[in-house]
């Protein structure tokens, strides 16, 4: 599935509506990377792969990236990434920076 | 098939002919017998469903909104501190026009602790959107939750089945237990229009701005409109197939009453032997019993109150700071109207205490002795 953005829709009339709110499309449209005023980043040459920022994430956007054999590296996917700093927080070596947004 | 059974059981019955799907629930009393034998029914596999078991009656109905999302047919009980728990939920299953039914037995809220029956959990989720259903006996308990999924799945609304504490959870009566085969023809199964599905995944119930939010109010309050005729419609079908007729409304002795009695639930149940009583006096009384409480009646109130001279509203419940809620919307349906009945409203029975015959035909001759109301409340049985 290809991911576009999310469009305004304004229905005209009652009857254009369904009876209760439904996208019309899955979650994966509604990028939510632009609310981010927070960056957050990882430092490789401290992360150990000990996955807390994964398992706190609650936006579930820490992905778990393969990199052959068992190696795997850990990146964020700043599409959906709200920059709440949970996983700044959250990490036992410090391993994530956190950088203010420009815009 | 003729059964022995107690008003929470009518419950279970009539959520397992409906051909529940899920069911989730927390134990309260006096509801617990209603869950009790539906998880027993789920166990045995008499029942094919699926029993889930939650920490609070706020997870149990927040379960069955996306349960019922996905497009199965769910069910749940609950009573006063639960029901009054699961209000955030309640406002969602009606926004998400998810149509679970729901048994709500009459308990008195806290504190002080009270287990006894009295309306004022089922009513303070008055403007939540749920439809109410005030039954009178376990036959009604069991044949309203049947019919409630039928109303409920055709306007996209939740439905509540409301019974007294006690009164009927606990009382047993013989019920004509329906066969199994002629629900099916009364009831098919629930078809939903958007589902919740994994394999089509959308986003249900999301921020919806001031451009388009009103109009989903207004679709609600459209859907409530067409249930005053569904539960209407509904009922003469049910009564075609099972032979007992329901509607919005229910009376007893009222084309050539002068005055009138209006309640409902099993108060009203009792009045029938209290209009009786009158009658034997000479007294032009009849009974108004309000059964469908959301959507409200109003058509129906004002038809027949039209040609009555006095009302008299008994309310087992009270909106603090005003008066009955019965008598509030009795009120509030006449108030433009020609021919307007002086309505009396009367607070009887709080916390369980009873209401007999006799007490009402009290209640009926003492506001009878008055030409206007003395108060917006007339209290009964008071210690003064």
């Amino acid at each position: 599935m290809s991911k576009k953005s999310c469009k305004t829709i304004i229905f005209k009339k009652e009857k254009e509506l369904p009876s209760s709110a439904v996208s019309f499309h899955s979650m994966e449209y509604n990028k939510t990377g632009s609310w981010r005023n927070f960056r957050p980043v990882i430092n490789y040459d401290k992360c150990t792969n000990c996955m807390i920022c994964w398992k706190f994430c609650p936006e579930g956007v820490i992905k778990i990236k393969k990199e052959g054999g068992e190696r795997i590296k850990l990146e964020i996917d700043y599409e959906y990434c709200k920059g709440c700093g949970i996983c700044w927080e959250e990490c036992p070596v410090e391993a994530i920076d956190i950088e203010e947004e420009e815009d | 098939m003729r059964k022995v059974l107690m008003g929470n059981h009518a419950l279970s019955y009539g959520a397992k002919l409906s051909r529940a799907q899920v069911i989730s629930a927390y134990p309260i009393t006096p509801q617990t017998e209603v869950i009790e034998l539906l998880s027993q029914m789920c166990a045995s596999g008499e029942l094919n469903a699926k029993f889930i078991k939650v920490e609070s009656e706020h997870s149990a109905m927040a379960s069955l909104v996306g349960a019922s999302a996905v497009g199965v047919r769910t069910f749940t009980a609950s009573s006063s501190q639960g029901t009054a728990l699961m209000h955030e939920m309640l406002h969602w299953a009606v926004g998400a026009r998810t149509p679970v039914v729901m048994g709500n037995i009459n308990r008195a809220f806290a504190p002080p602790w009270s287990i006894w029956t009295e309306q004022n959990d089922s009513l303070s989720q008055r403007d939540t959107g749920w439809m109410q259903v005030y039954a009178q006996n376990n036959q009604e308990v069991l044949d309203s939750v049947i019919q409630a999924y039928k109303v409920a799945e055709s306007v996209e609304l939740p439905a509540m089945v409301v019974l007294a504490a006690f009164v009927l959870s606990h009382t047993s009566e013989a019920i004509e237990i329906p066969a199994q085969e002629k629900v099916d023809e009364f009831l098919p199964p629930y078809e939903r229009e958007y589902k919740l599905d994994p394999d089509d995944p959308h986003a249900f119930g999301g921020l919806t701005d001031p451009e388009n939010y009103y109009e989903f109010r207004y679709k609600i309050q459209k859907a409530m409109e067409k249930a005053l005729d569904r539960w209407e419609e509904t009922g003469r079908e049910f009564e075609n197939i099972f032979g007992r007729r329901y509607g919005l409304v229910e009376t007893y002795k009222a084309d050539d009453a002068k005055n009138l009695i209006i309640s409902s639930a099993t108060v009203a149940s009792t009045a029938r032997k209290s209009v009786d009583m009158l009658r034997d006096k000479g007294e032009k009384v009849g009974l108004l019993r309000i059964r469908v409480f959301r959507p409200f009646p109003a058509k129906k109130v004002r038809k027949i109150l039209s040609s009555v001279e006095k009302a008299v509203v008994i309310d087992r419940n009270i909106g603090f700071g005003v008066s009955g809620i019965f008598c509030q919307e009795v009120k509030a349906a006449m108030y433009n109207e020609k021919n307007n009945p002086t309505i009396f409203g009367v607070i009887a029975g709080l916390g369980g205490r009873d209401v007999t015959s006799r007490n009402i035909v009290e209640i009926y001759e003492d506001v009878m002795k008055m030409e206007k109301p003395e108060s917006d409340i007339i209290w009964k049985g008071l210690k003064e």
